[in-house]
């Protein structure tokens, strides 16, 4: 963008979709803001109205809802940490020169390509379901009586799920950083008496720092809205056990048909979302700078 | 101590033989470079040598000492790469002390080496900036300072120069020549440019596809090419050959005779022809003669401004005892 005509061209040509997203961002937003101060619930039509902050009192004194903000965070967290470190390790193996490595890259790649439910349920039904489940079969097998992952250990249960979901698109953005790593300065590191570890931590990892700001900046955006695969698997339970935020939100507008209160959830769950953006941009996001 | 000794090494790459099975000796202290046109194997054999390839076939002695197995870090060889290969997110001074840190070196000791090389260097003044913040030529001041900082038994440098000016060049070509000056470690030198070869090296090493075509200090290169293609490559502007009759008369299959061996006139020499180009450097002049039915161009080298134009008649006269012969297969006679 050198001279001023190519800018007010430049200008001209974003302003549709500038113009476009701002619409389809503002109105929602302008009418959950709305919503969050009328008394609103869908049983009771003829009670409306404004009623200030009360459906934010009501959200927040929700039995529940400082559990769920605990559950976003942690779901939001272990997947991170699990994508993350996970998502290093097999970047590493499988930039090694092996037998095989195009087919390899595409099953690793492939879990992406499953639609979130479909997979939840194959994992509920086919793997951790405490009588059929494959982890029962080989539990029985080694003798062990069997674990029932969703009822037992729920939360960890989805962020497992969730995390191998998300394995994939750590990997294949790790990959590419990793594969633009100079060889000659491996070399140089080796030569200068680095070991393989010392190579990782003192070359590799800086190097990947800012693939790593992308992934977990990128992953928490869709993580904090994580909501199918808690449907699907514990429909939030056993009790509170695996309900987050967006959970609960859902709870409030479809379960107890109160609108009012859900969209004053939803601006809490906005709130959040801009809090752990913010804590993200101040701890990594100086990483981005060139 | 830096004595390196090749007996017998091959490299392959797959089917491809890169190295055919060659012996070579690197005193103690010398200054070696490698030439040879591109692909012809330097970098090959430079990283055989430091350790980051493995050879086919062969020994590779670092003072007596077999380190045809040892790893790269073993070998107390430091190399210099032609990328620089800096670490981008380290300071200048975190740079040059990686490699004693990796050794385990203490902090005041590693400080006053780091100080001690930045002083040599002069990078004093940038030791706590990143290698993104400094000049090509700086980024290659560190390199260097990476390298000497660890007391190598000798120094691997692979086309350091080539991400240069021209101007820079000279300078960074000087410095180096001066650091051996002064440490006196033996260093190892690829290039494809011959003015480097000739103006560093105490003994030069001409390869072409791998095979080694002859090794000498740059005066005998020049003064006695052992064929054609060292002949050729030595020297610039290159070489003139001239084949048939008038190789014949000469007892050979071939003659060479440099540029600065010829001397053009006006009206009187031995061979009649037609200046092409004539490049005029201000203390030379460079004149493409065609139309000789010797060969298709005979490049002359004439001492400062001569009176000649392109399409000017002119006479070539060489001198007699500067003709280097050549047979058939390209040696020389
Ligand atoms: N890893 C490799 N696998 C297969 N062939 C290789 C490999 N590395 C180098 N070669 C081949 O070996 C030959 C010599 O390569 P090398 O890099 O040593 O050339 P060079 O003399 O350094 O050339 P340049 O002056 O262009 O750097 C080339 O023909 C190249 O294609
Ligand atoms: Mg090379």
């Amino acid at each position: 963008m050198a001279t001023q005509a190519s800018r007010a061209a430049a200008r001209a040509m974003l302003s549709p979709a500038v113009v476009l997203l701002l619409i389809w961002m503002i109105v929602p937003l302008a009418m959950t803001l709305w919503f969050s101060f009328q008394r609103y619930n869908l049983l009771y039509p003829d009670r409306a109205g404004f009623i200030g902050f009360g459906n934010y009192i009501n959200f927040v004194a929700t039995s529940g809802f400082w559990e769920a903000i605990v559950n976003t965070l942690l779901l939001v967290g272990g997947v991170l940490a699990i994508t993350v470190i996970g998502g290093i390790l097999i970047a590493l193996l499988i930039d090694q020169p092996i037998w095989g490595q195009g087919p390899v890259r595409i099953l690793v790649i492939s879990p992406f390509f499953i639609m979130p439910p479909v997979a939840a349920l194959i994992w509920k039904n086919m793997f951790m379901n405490p009588s059929n489940g494959l982890f029962a079969e080989a539990a029985r097998f080694l003798g062990l009586p069997p674990f029932d992952f969703l009822g037992q250990a729920p939360l960890a249960s989805i962020v497992l799920i969730v995390a191998w979901q998300w394995l994939p698109f750590a990997t294949l953005i790790l990959l590419t950083a990793l594969q633009s790593l100079d060889s000659e300065r491996m070399e140089a590191a080796e030569m200068d008496g680095a070991g393989p570890f010392a190579r990782f931590w003192f070359i590799a990892l800086p190097h990947l720092a800012r693939a790593i700001t992308v992934v977990i900046l990128i992953q928490t955006i869709f993580l904090l809205g994580i909501f199918g695969e808690i449907l699907v698997t514990t429909n939030g339970g056993p009790g509170n056990a695996s309900t987050t935020l967006t959970y609960l939100v859902y709870k409030e507008a479809l379960l107890d048909f109160d609108a009012g209160t859900a969209a004053a959830g939803g601006v809490v769950a906005v709130i959040l979302a801009n809090i752990v953006a913010l804590f993200l941009m101040r701890a990594i996001g100086r990483n981005l700078d060139a | 101590m830096g004595r390196i000794t090749l007996e017998g090494v091959a490299k392959r790459f797959g089917e491809a033989e890169v190295i055919p099975p060659l012996d070579l000796d690197i005193p103690d202290g010398s200054f070696c470079v490698f030439v040879g046109p591109s692909g012809c194997g330097k970098s090959t054999l430079l990283r055989l040598i430091a350790g980051l390839e493995d050879t086919s076939a062969g020994r590779i002695l670092i003072d007596g000492q077999d380190a045809t197995r040892v790893p790269p870090a073993k070998r107390g060889l430091a190399m210099v790469f032609q990328s620089y290969a800096l670490y981008p997110h380290m300071s200048v001074r975190a740079n040059i002390a990686f490699p004693l840190r990796m050794a385990g070196m203490a902090r005041e000791e590693r400080d006053r080496r780091v100080e001690e090389a930045a002083r040599v260097l002069n990078l004093t003044p940038y030791l706590d900036r990143r290698p993104g913040q400094l000049s090509g030529g700086q980024r290659q001041r560190v390199a260097i300072g990476r390298a000497i900082v660890r007391e190598p038994k000798a120094f691997l440098f692979d086309e350091p120069l080539s991400n240069l000016d021209a101007a820079l060049r000279v300078g960074m070509r000087i410095e180096i020549t001066e650091l051996h000056e002064r440490l006196r470690t033996t260093m190892i030198y690829v290039t494809h440019d011959q003015v480097e070869a000739m103006t560093m090296a105490d003994r030069i090493v001409v390869l072409n596809a791998g095979k080694i075509e002859q090794v000498g200090s740059p005066l005998e290169l020049y003064r006695e090419p052992r064929n054609r293609f060292v002949a050729g490559f030595i020297g610039s502007p290159r070489m003139n050959f001239i084949e048939g009759a008038e190789a014949a008369r000469h007892g050979a299959h071939a003659i060479g005779i440099r540029p600065e061996h010829v001397t053009p006139h006006p009206s009187s020499g031995d061979w009649k022809g037609v200046v092409g180009v004539a490049e005029h450097l201000g203390s030379d002049t460079f004149l493409h003669v065609h139309d000789t039915g010797l060969a298709e161009t005979i490049t002359v080298r004439a001492e400062g401004e001569i009176g000649l134009n392109p399409g000017d008649t002119v006479y070539l006269t060489p001198q007699p005892d500067r003709i280097h012969r050549f047979a058939a297969n390209g040696d020389r006679l």
